[in-house]
């Protein structure tokens, strides 16, 4: 049936014939689809045309071609001198670092004894399911300003420092803070891909290996395990740099404040919020959406060059 | 008594392997439980904190464990909300109806499209699936603005919908089960199709049975999706009676993160009263979750 789409006679004819046998198809897809146009592909398109606008909300957009973008690169101070070295900062650690670990972290499970292995996914699981409300209950306490923070205690006990600090108030340690809650919660559903990736390898594969010299578990894990869970790795790779990015709200809950004390935690995402919802200044607030959107679309087309499958593989 | 018999034996054959584990098995144990003790200290901590009477709330130095467990901030938690107009019972309300419904619809629309995709053959089936996987990397975070600006257009602020409709987008569902659905052999659709059996037939009596692991894997990320999303509620709720139950429980420990503990105990319970569900159904569903995560590969 595919073959006769590309027909050449006829072909639109030929389309339009295919689709009226097909209707069933797309009643199937339809209320999805009206769902993702309205929602997904409704709002990506409408911030990339308003990206080029000049707009508050109150008067219609008006068309000013590349000045958002001019205004992102030669105006917005906040922007150059914290925004974008904060989401760097961030986005490396979170990213890398973070997708570095979960593989481990998978890797690890599958070497223990099968009874095991499901009580160490839950618990390592979980925190990614706690949820923004409980992530600022639980680690606002952790870092709270007072002796009664269990982190100002530790310290306290151990003489590392003499009064309490207020951590999440701090510009030195806001973002570090940031970084470890965001990796501590980031074990989530790309975790547990790579993990059902490994699990899922042939064993025939190891066995064929060992005759071929493939000795050791760190051999193995190289020649045969990567190559086989290429598709997992990608899929957890784009959840990864979904994560990485899409952050933004964890520095505000976390020091109650937005902007966040000094800026020192404003990521992306908050510079948006604020440009946004705070300053009414829609039309630059979509052109920084846009330009996020784009980063996270090239870094996804990069994975996709190295983890991708070819069409003949 | 055959059960207790069993598991008397599975222990001993447990105990047995243990002797003959090796060594780097013990470090790799050993590092893992390290991390995972990590992980779930501060969920133990909230949990202890929910359970804590004032006194040990406010006790120096802290302590992590409770030591006379009270459900007292559990009844706080509950009359928290005398002083304002709206009862409890309302964002339960609110959230409970948006989570069942969204739930729902979310499967039934992710398994009619996945199912579609997966087994029919029509125009337009290879780009609008490509999409689907670019959008994968869509988050709805980047685009908060004009998906305010498009909910508002729609006249859909302050009702339901704007609560429901927005999460129904959700590409990962789709992508999923089709993933799955792809492993269901053709020839069983077939087969039922020369049985008189139509579209909705197959999908209902034969494809859902088979790929109920998937049915679960897209049910718990529905689920987390929405139960715990304060944006709808904050976005597109002005009244204060449709907002749900982690916006105002978010209200409640914003006082909470400029330092003050006034209502730290009845946040603890309500935080965990919130992540409850979360744990149990993942904890219900996890191997169906890792069945599915097994196809979820892009190729």
């Amino acid at each position: 049936m595919e073959r006769s789409v590309k027909r050449p006679r006829g072909k639109a004819r030929n389309t339009l014939r295919e689709m009226r046998a097909n209707y069933v198809a797309y009643l199937f897809i339809a209320p999805f689809m009206i769902c993702f146009a309205i929602f997904v592909l409704g709002p990506v398109v409408s911030a990339t045309l308003l990206a080029f606008t000049s707009y508050d909300s109150v008067q219609a957009p008006q068309f000013i071609g590349f000045g958002n973008f001019v205004k992102m690169l030669t105006q917005d101070v906040v922007l150059m001198k914290y925004v974008i070295p904060n989401t760097i900062v961030f986005a490396v650690v979170v990213g890398p670092i973070g997708y570095t670990l979960q593989f481990l972290l998978a890797w690890l499970i599958t070497q223990v004894p099968r009874h095991a292995k499901k009580g160490y996914i839950m618990a390592i699981y979980t925190p990614s399911i706690a949820g923004g409300v409980l992530i600022s209950v639980v680690w606002a306490v952790f870092f709270s300003s007072d002796r009664l923070g269990y982190l100002n205690d530790l310290l306290l006990n151990l003489g590392f420092i003499q009064t309490a600090q207020a951590w999440t108030q701090d510009k030195a340690y806001l973002l570090l803070i940031m970084i470890l809650v965001t990796l501590w919660g980031s074990m989530g559903v790309g975790f547990l891909s790579l993990f059902a990736g490994m699990q899922n390898v042939d064993r025939q594969l190891y066995e064929a290996g060992k005759i071929d010299g493939v000795n050791s578990s760190l051999k193995e894990l190289f020649y045969i395990t990567i190559p086989s869970m290429k598709p997992q790795m990608l899929f957890s790779a784009v959840m990864a740099i979904v994560g990485a990015l899409k952050a933004g709200s964890i520095g505000v809950q976390l020091s109650g404040k937005n902007p966040t004390p000094d800026y020192a935690g404003q990521l992306i995402q908050t510079h948006i919020e604020d440009y946004g919802f705070a300053r009414f200044e829609l039309g630059y607030a979509t052109a920084l959406s846009f330009a996020l959107m784009l980063a996270i679309f090239i870094l996804t087309r990069i994975c996709f060059r190295f983890l991708g499958t070819k069409e003949d593989e | 008594m055959a059960e207790k018999k069993r598991r008397r034996i599975t222990v001993r054959y447990a105990l047995h392997r243990l002797r003959h584990i090796k060594a780097s098995t013990v470090v790799i144990l050993l590092l893992l439980t390290i991390v995972a003790a990590v992980s779930i200290l501060p969920i133990i901590y909230i949990i202890s904190n929910a359970f804590k009477p004032l006194s040990e709330l406010f006790l120096y130095p802290p302590r992590l464990f409770v030591r006379s467990p009270t459900l007292q901030n559990f009844y706080e938690f509950f009359y928290s909300t005398d002083v304002s107009a709206i009862p409890l019972s309302r964002y339960i309300f609110n959230s409970l109806f948006v989570m069942i419904v969204t739930v729902a619809m979310t499967l039934i629309f992710s398994s009619a499209c996945a199912y579609a995709f997966s087994k029919m053959r029509f125009p337009g089936r290879k780009w609008m699936f490509d999409m689907i996987i670019i959008a994968l990397m869509f988050t709805p975070e980047a685009v908060v603005i004009t998906r305010y600006l498009i909910v508002s257009n729609l006249h859909m602020i302050n009702t339901y919908f704007a609560h429901i409709l927005p999460h129904l987008a959700l590409p990962i569902g789709v992508f999923l089960m089709k993933q799955f659905i792809d492993q269901v052999p053709d020839s069983l659709c077939e087969a039922a199709k020369i049985d008189g059996a139509n579209e909705v037939r197959i999908l209902l009596n034969i494809i859902i049975p088979t790929v109920l692991p998937a049915v679960g894997a897209v049910m718990i990320i529905a689920f987390q999706n929405v139960w715990s999303d304060i944006t709808t509620s904050t976005f597109y709720m002005v009244d204060e009676s449709m907002k749900t139950l982690p916006y105002f429980v978010s209200t409640l420990s914003n006082a909470l993160a400029v330092a003050s503990v006034a209502r730290k105990g009845a946040v603890a319970a309500a935080g965990l009263l919130l992540f409850l569900p979360n744990f149990l159904i993942f904890a219900m569903l996890q191997k169906s979750m890792i069945e599915t995560m097994v196809t979820s590969g892009i190729k």
